[in-house]
């Protein structure tokens, strides 16, 4: 796509700025769309209907009026606050969950740079997120806020580590870090998809991968860091109006980033199950988003069935289980194909 | 653009790492050095470490940052306490920071650099350092992992409870 740019227009600057500004036509509207189909999802759940009135049929313009409350709103610090972090500390958190979408490769045609580490920038950059919240955390100078920011930053740091072992079993098998290139080894019909290799080694690394992924976006069952039962609504509970609507565009952003990933590293991301059958650039957008899609509703679907963990229970299940089995995938997959 | 890239980094950097430096606030420091690490992290990038900079950010920021952060919020009573820095012992400190100054001065105008025209093209990194890892320095390799490994034990061996102390 960079080169159907560079064709008309002159200015690199210009053309990468329009690269960059690309995933976020698609994470704005997303957001709106994930955030009612939360409602919608957790309502018929629960055996209820859910938003019904706004906008007419089925409430679909539910979020759109709640996007422009939040707009309008005051925006409030608060007097013990500390002002220059707690102005800074969204642009912080959804600075890092956006730079993440750089190295996502949306088809064959687009992905914002094409670089060889792709996937290790990646797991770097989503680290900024965690510097975001302690900020956010800690200039709230409340109580709550301080408790979800320590909560999200300890457990995103402890699930970043099976993450990042369950990431390797790819890349063993890809022997490249370069998303675009993981995708092109898995073309063709879905037998090709990585899950399916090695069986059942990749299969429980992606099971890994997916529940640490959970972790990594505060999503129930570990959402322990905004826990409204206890904690009221931990890191953000102090922000109001427009910055509190940038870090819920920061949450849904990295839930489709964690599930860009799955689908891109597990699930042949762009490629058409169907070998070529629907294939090429524009259908592979289609391929992708409906793949993401897919396991944002399984977040959701698993949030409004499990109930909380404990913190002992988390890092439990982090260390003494998920890591373990996420290192004998690795062993596995690495004797197999020395085999 | 190269050099509007490598001045926008080199302000970033040194702008920050000012903050972190003359900060009386400890907390201020230790966000604007998450800024510091950022910006040496797009100088490795300007100068095709690819691998490097994206490891500076998982590294620096992921781990040291965080752990900084904890330990100052955690050290300090958290809430509604200043947190400040202070200025001890100036004149040894001078002293050394003058001396630093002087072999780092010394070192960059002895070192016989090798100058080779920029180019915005980027060669993989990754597998050659994977490759020299496991062949020419599988030594310091192995012994940097084992400290790694010795650290975490000890880590894991202070956090943990005594039983015996606890009765």
């Amino acid at each position: 796509m960079d080169q159907i740019l560079k064709s008309f227009l002159d200015n690199e600057i210009l053309v990468y700025t329009i690269m960059a500004f690309v995933p976020l036509l698609w994470i704005v509207p997303y957001a709106l769309f994930a955030v009612y189909l939360e409602r919608k999802v957790s309502a018929h759940m629960q055996d209820r209907l859910g938003p019904m009135y706004t906008g007419g049929w089925h409430g679909w313009a539910q979020t759109i009026a709640d996007i422009l409350k939040l707009i309008q709103k005051e925006d409030i610090v608060p007097a013990a606050a500390d002002k220059k972090l707690h102005l800074l500390a969204p642009y912080v958190v959804f600075i890092g969950s956006y730079a993440a979408f750089a190295t996502i490769p949306f088809s064959s045609a687009y992905i914002g740079s094409n670089i060889n580490i792709g996937l290790f920038y990646i797991i770097a950059v989503s680290s900024v997120v965690v510097a975001g919240l302690l900020m956010a955390g800690w200039s709230s100078n409340n109580k709550w806020s301080l408790f979800g920011a320590m909560r999200s930053a300890a457990q995103i740091i402890s699930y970043e580590i099976p993450t990042a072992i369950a990431i390797l079993v790819v890349v063993m098998i890809a022997g490249s870090l370069n998303l675009q290139e993981i995708n092109q080894q898995q073309s063709g019909w879905f037998w090709n998809w990585f899950v399916f290799k090695y069986p059942p080694f990749v299969l429980v690394a992606f099971l890994i991968y997916f529940v640490a992924s959970l972790a990594e976006t505060n999503r129930t069952p570990f959402d322990i860091p905004e826990a409204e039962s206890e904690l009221v609504a931990g890191y953000h509970t102090e922000y109001s109006g427009m910055k509190f609507a940038l870090f819920f565009l920061a949450e849904y952003a990295n839930m489709f980033a964690v599930s860009a990933i799955a689908a891109t590293l597990f699930f042949g991301g762009w490629n058409s199950p169907f070998g070529d059958f629907l294939g090429g650039p524009i259908w592979g957008v289609f391929w992708f988003l409906s793949k993401g899609m897919f396991f944002i509703f399984l977040q959701m679907w698993l949030r409004w069935t499990l109930p909380r963990l404990r913190v002992d229970q988390l890092m439990y299940v982090s260390w003494k289980v998920l890591i373990p089995w996420a290192f004998a995938c690795v062993v596995g997959v690495g004797l197999w194909t020395l085999l | 653009m190269y050099d509007l890239i490598f001045y926008f980094f080199a302000l970033i950097t040194l702008g920050s790492g000012a903050v972190v430096v003359f900060s009386k606030n400890i907390i201020y420091s230790a966000f604007s050095l998450l800024f510091t690490f950022f910006g040496v992290a797009g100088i490795y990038v300007l100068l095709n470490a690819d691998f490097l900079a994206v490891t500076q950010l998982l590294i620096y920021v992921g781990g040291i940052l965080v752990l900084l952060l904890f330990g100052v919020m955690l050290t300090n009573k958290v809430i509604d306490v200043e947190l400040k820095t202070g200025t001890l012992q100036t004149v040894p400190a001078s002293m050394i920071v003058a001396a630093t100054a002087g072999v780092l001065c010394g070192v960059f105008y002895i070192t016989d650099w090798r100058i080779v025209p920029s180019t915005m093209e980027m060669n993989a990194t990754t597998a050659e350092l994977g490759n020299m890892f496991m062949t020419t320095w599988l030594l310091p390799f192995e012994i940097a992992s084992v400290v790694l490994l010795v650290a975490l034990v000890g880590a894991a061996m202070i956090a943990r409870k005594d039983k015996s102390m606890q009765n």
